[in-house]
Order: structure tokens, then sequence, then C-alpha cells
């Protein structure tokens, strides 16, 4: 695996809103770089510009002013559509609250993704989706509609989704805030898995804790970078799982 | 993106929310089968009038006396002796004319035996039975020399027959009484049934015109006459001859109003036409609101339905579906319900016809261009309104869309 190389290169980014005629600076000129296999943790109370930062690097926003280079492309210069394609082809969200499709299948969920790729046959959807769903250990509830599913349960299917397009990077929003510490960490074991598979992850929260389980952790004060330190001695998140009792659940 | 993926996307998201589409085809299915049906009551009640119209003779010319002023009083028609023999004898030869016959008649009892039955004698000319598209079934019409001798006979309707006859013997050949006189039954109509205006076309009496003038009524002067031009085409120019020469015959200055009117059976299909006509267009008129309503229910349920799943949208964009994906979707959606609906619409549209006539005995007629029209308005109006609602949702911002509550 070529570690080297460099998946997001994000220079002196910044970000304005206009908000009730007041100019307010969510970010004020972010910089750094993310390389392939690293598994990041974004932290910063809310206000810290966080959830800016996320939109910009899912390609959802663009950047008032800086350089944003997602896998040796800028997306400052991107169309409207064309960050769709990008979002689509390079990006995997896990958001907060899952958001599967109601009274949906688990697999016609992962599968959706590649539906708006017309380069993808209808049969490698399908097997496509069935990898993916093996991947967070849901093979057995593939046809389990969203509804008839726990929140952690929802969640891989979620991470499921984000994967089937084998994206170039994984954007998880608060991936974890909706669910009790004891799946909470059996997620946060599943990205640890992802990420030893050679995934490249972005997390962000507003939990301290979980800057442990990353192999890096960046920290955002009123929208600038305050801390960027490597972690070498991540900790295991599947060894915090067992030691959880199991009446928690 | 290709189409297939959107049709499966489309079709997904209906089957998730199978009430929602339903509640929408639902107005639709209502506007659409009633413009059907009411317009098919329409056309339906227009062609039984015409046909019962052409049953009655649709080139016959009606002429009767009428407005004469004796010192600015205005005679009742039946006192009016305007008409008589010798207008009948002139216009025999008008070009245009293909049959007429003078027309008296008289309201009597019938009397055979223990049997009596009231119905009215129509003195008139052979030339009667093709004007009126009437057939002699048993039995002969009588003959011109009949009328010069002002026989005593006479042919019956079916309904006099069964009144004066009811043990079913043959009536040719008897004598019955109208009023005093003895007349000889020579001949039995076919039955015509009622006409449109919901009278007995059997209850007639047909004999000579020169009896009923001269042995019941003892005048000199015709009440009426019924004519039938060549062809329906030429009736009014056919009426403008006949006009001129009674204008001539009874010295009518220029200017001055005629003392005869002169009415053709197209002018009551034409004022019959017109009736039915406002009633279609009635009906039109509230079928075509109801139409609207339910293009106003496609409209709301439309825009419902982008509130409530902005989320959902929001995550399509989020995992790569662009504006066209999300605004195609939509379009997809409102056109698969609002063509479902139609086709239901028009299936139920035919069947509540067909119940119409079965339960009500209402004539009806289901035209080609009310099927096309309600269908293509309806199809109009769902992709019109789930288009501006598609439009709004593809413009959506998908960070805000994600996180709306």
């Amino acid at each position: 695996m070529n570690k080297e190389k460099e998946i997001i290169r994000v220079e002196q980014l910044r970000r304005e809103f206009i908000v009730g005629g007041e100019r307010v600076k969510a970010l004020r000129g972010v910089s750094f770089s993310i390389r392939e296999g690293e598994f990041v943790t974004i932290m910063g109370t809310s206000g810290s510009g966080k959830s800016t930062l996320l939109n910009l690097l899912g390609c959802l926003d663009t950047p008032t002013s800086g350089e944003y280079i997602l896998d040796g492309i800028s997306v400052q210069s991107m169309s409207k559509n064309q960050r769709a394609v990008t979002r689509n082809r390079k990006i995997g969200f896990v958001f907060q609250n899952y958001n599967l499709l109601p009274k949906t299948t688990a697999i016609e969920n992962v599968e959706l993704p590649l539906l708006y790729n017309s380069s993808v046959s209808a049969r490698e959807r399908r097997e496509r989706a069935i990898k993916s769903l093996e991947a967070v250990g849901l093979h057995e509830r593939m046809y389990h509609k969203s509804n008839q599913m726990s929140g952690g349960q929802q969640q891989r299917v979620a991470i499921a989704r984000a994967l089937v397009n084998d994206p170039v990077i994984i954007l998880a929003d608060e991936a974890t805030g909706n669910l009790d510490t004891r799946t909470s960490f059996s997620i946060l074991t599943l990205f640890q898995e992802l990420h030893s598979r050679g995934r490249t992850i972005i997390f962000v929260t507003h939990n301290p804790e979980l800057a442990d389980y990353s192999s890096r952790n960046i920290v955002l004060r009123d929208g600038k970078v305050i801390a960027d330190t490597m972690n070498s001695n991540m900790k295991s998140a599947r060894e915090a799982f067992e030691a959880l009792p199991k009446d928690n659940d | 993106m290709n189409f297939a993926n959107l049709l499966k996307i489309a079709l997904k998201a209906l089957n998730n929310n199978k009430l929602r589409c339903f509640l929408t085809m639902l107005g639709i299915i209502i506007g659409v089968a009633s413009v059907i049906t009411m317009l098919a009551i329409g056309q339906g009640s227009k062609n039984s009038i015409k046909e019962q119209i052409s049953e009655m003779g649709s080139n016959m010319i009606m002429i009767h006396p009428g407005n004469m002023q004796r010192g600015g009083v205005r005679q009742s028609a039946d006192d009016m002796q305007t008409l008589e023999v010798a207008d009948y004898e002139a216009l025999q030869s008008v070009p245009g004319v293909a049959a007429i016959s003078p027309s008296v008649n008289s309201g009597g009892q019938l009397v055979n035996g223990n049997n009596n039955y009231p119905s009215t004698i129509y003195g008139i000319t052979p030339d009667y039975l093709e004007i009126r598209k009437l057939k002699v079934k048993d039995g002969a019409m009588f003959t011109d020399h009949d009328i010069k001798s002002a026989s005593k006979v006479c042919i019956l309707g079916k309904t006099v027959v069964d009144n004066l006859f009811p043990n079913g013997e043959d009536p040719v050949g008897r004598v019955v009484r109208f009023g005093k006189i003895p007349m000889t039954v020579i001949g039995v109509l076919e039955s015509k049934g009622t006409n449109s205006m919901g009278m007995d076309q059997d209850d007639v009496v047909l004999a000579p015109y020169t009896t009923v003038m001269k042995r019941i009524l003892a005048i000199d002067y015709i009440q009426g006459l019924f004519a039938s031009a060549t062809d329906e085409e030429r009736t009014d120019e056919t009426i403008d001859a006949i006009t001129e020469i009674l204008r001539q015959r009874h010295k009518i200055k220029d200017g001055d109003d005629n003392d005869f009117e002169i009415r053709s059976q197209q002018e009551l299909s034409e004022m019959m036409n017109s009736t039915s006509d406002m009633m279609t267009v009635l009906l039109a008129c509230i079928a075509g609101i109801s139409l609207l309503v339910g293009g106003i229910g496609i409209m709301n349920i439309m825009f419902v339905s982008v509130t409530e799943r902005t989320r959902e949208i929001g995550l399509r964009m989020s995992i790569g579906a662009r504006g066209i994906d999300i605004l195609s979707q939509f379009l997809i959606e409102a056109v698969i319900i609002s063509v479902t609906g139609g086709i239901i619409g028009i299936l139920l549209g035919v069947l509540a016809s067909w119940l119409v006539t079965v339960i009500a005995h209402w004539p009806v007629y289901i035209q080609l261009y009310s099927v096309a029209l309600s269908f293509a308005v309806c199809t109009v109006t769902g992709v019109f309104f789930g288009w501006y609602p598609a439009k709004k949702a593809s413009g959506l911002d998908p960070i805000e869309a994600i996180r709306y509550e």
C-alpha cells in the first residue's frame, strides 16, 4: 500500500456565510493534508467549524477561498453536477441519524449510490452490495427492511452503503452520536477494521474520547486548526467493547 | 444516469408510499371518469334525439295557418282558415317537394261493438305515409278515388286496434264508428312506438282528407299541410319556394307578415340539439371542475411530499444524485401517477357509462375525443403540478436537506 499518496489536501480554506446581514467566518484558513490509509478524527465544539469543514470535504459545499484537492483533482473549479458525480464516485458518507430510505431493504439501501452510476450494471450492483454488507457483518439481514433493524444495524447498513462505491475517503459525521456506548464501540470497531484494511476515514465528532481510537486527531476551534497530532498508539475499540459490561445491551 | 435506473428509483419511491400515491391518483381517477361519463350521457341523449327525429322523417316540412290579425286581435290557430285545398293543389308542382298532403284532424270516440276508444282521426292523402315514414302492415292504403268520393274508409294505428279489437280479431274489413259515422277499416299501420316527446305514434286513425273535411268537420279549409323535401339538404330551398307561392296566392304585400307558418324537422332538431348541447356543456363544466380539483390534489400531494421527503432528497444528493436526477425522479413519479390514474379513470368512466345505460336506461355514447381529452388534461395537469415541486426539490441545498428535521 502506498502510504505516501495524498488523498486530501486543503490549503487556506475559508468559508464565510452571511447570516441576517452579518458576516460569519466559519472557517478562517484551514490547511492540512490527509494521506491514504489514515484514520483521522476531526474534533471541536459546536461552532468550531467542523460541520462546515465536513461539508467542504464532502463536496457538498464550496469554499469562499482556498484550495481543496481531492484525489488529485481540484474541487474548487467543479460545477454542481461535477461535484455530485465526485460524491458518487469518490466519497462515502456515514451520518449520525443513518439516513436510510424507510421501508426499504438493507440491500436496496446499499445499492442506492450505484443506481446513480450508470456505468454499473444491475448484476454488478447487486454483487457489490452483497460484498459491502458482508464487510459490515450484515449479510444475513440483507432483506430486512430499515425500520425492522436496530440503530447499530442501521448504522452498519449506512456504512455498507458508504463502502459500496469503493470511495477514496469515508466521511463519518458523528457516526456514533445516536448510539449507546456498547453499540458505539462496536461501530468504532468496524471503522478500525476498515482502517486496518487500508480505508481512509475521516471521523467528525465532538467526543474527545474517540481521539484515542484514531491514528490522527485534528482539533478545530473558531474556524482554525489548533492541534494536529498523530497517534501512533491506537487503542483497540474491540478491547474496549469487550471490557464493557454485557448487561449494558 | 440512465433512464432504467431512474424508473426503478421512482417506482420504489412510489411503492414506499402506496397510500399517498393512491390518494393522488383518486383525484385524477374521479376527474377523468366523470368527464367521460358526463360527456357520454350528453352525447347519448343528443344521438337519441337525432335518431328519433330522423325516424319521424327528417326532411318533413309542416305548414300551418298562423299570424292572422282581425282588427288587431290575434286569432288562435284552430280558428284560422287561411289554408285551402287549392293551396295544396298549387304546392304539388313546386320543385323540391317530393310529397305533400293536406291535414285536417278531429278528436272523437271510436266504437266497435262493446269497445270504444277516444282517438284522433287525421284526414290526409296517401302521400302522408311517405312523409311520416309510415307503413300499412295489413290491408291497403286508400286511393285517390277514395279521396275524390270522400269514402268512409280508414286505416288504424296499433294502439287503436288493440283497444277496439282486444281479442285479436282481424280489423281489416270491419266497420267501426267514428262518432256517428260508420267507417270501414281497410288497413292497419305498422307500429312506430312512442316518439321522443313521449307521444304514442300508434294512437292514430287515418282517413281521406275529403272525408274528414266534409263528413266529420264540415269545413272547406284545411288545418295544415305536410310535405317532404326531396332531400334533407334542400329543405331550406323548398321552404323558400313554398313560402313564395303561398304569399303570391294569399296576396300578401312585400313587408307584411305571412299568414301561415312553415316549420321543418331541421328546425326542431336544431332546437333540441341546442338544448342538449347546453346540457353537455353544463355536464362538461362539472366534469372539468372535478378534473381541476384532481389536478390541485396532485399539486398538493406532490408539494407536501417534497417537504416530507426533504431528508431523503438530501441523502440522495449526498450520495451523488444530481439536481436533474431528483427532478427526473419526481417527474417520473408524477407521470406514473397521472397516467395510471388516467387509465383507471377511463376504465371507471366506461364502466359508469355502462351502468347508466343498464340501470337508468339512459342512452350513452362514449366519444373517443372525450376519452382523449380527459386523459390528456389529467396527464398534463399531473405532470405540470408535479413539475413545480420537483423543480423545487432539485434545487435544494443538500447540506440543509440532509439536516432537515
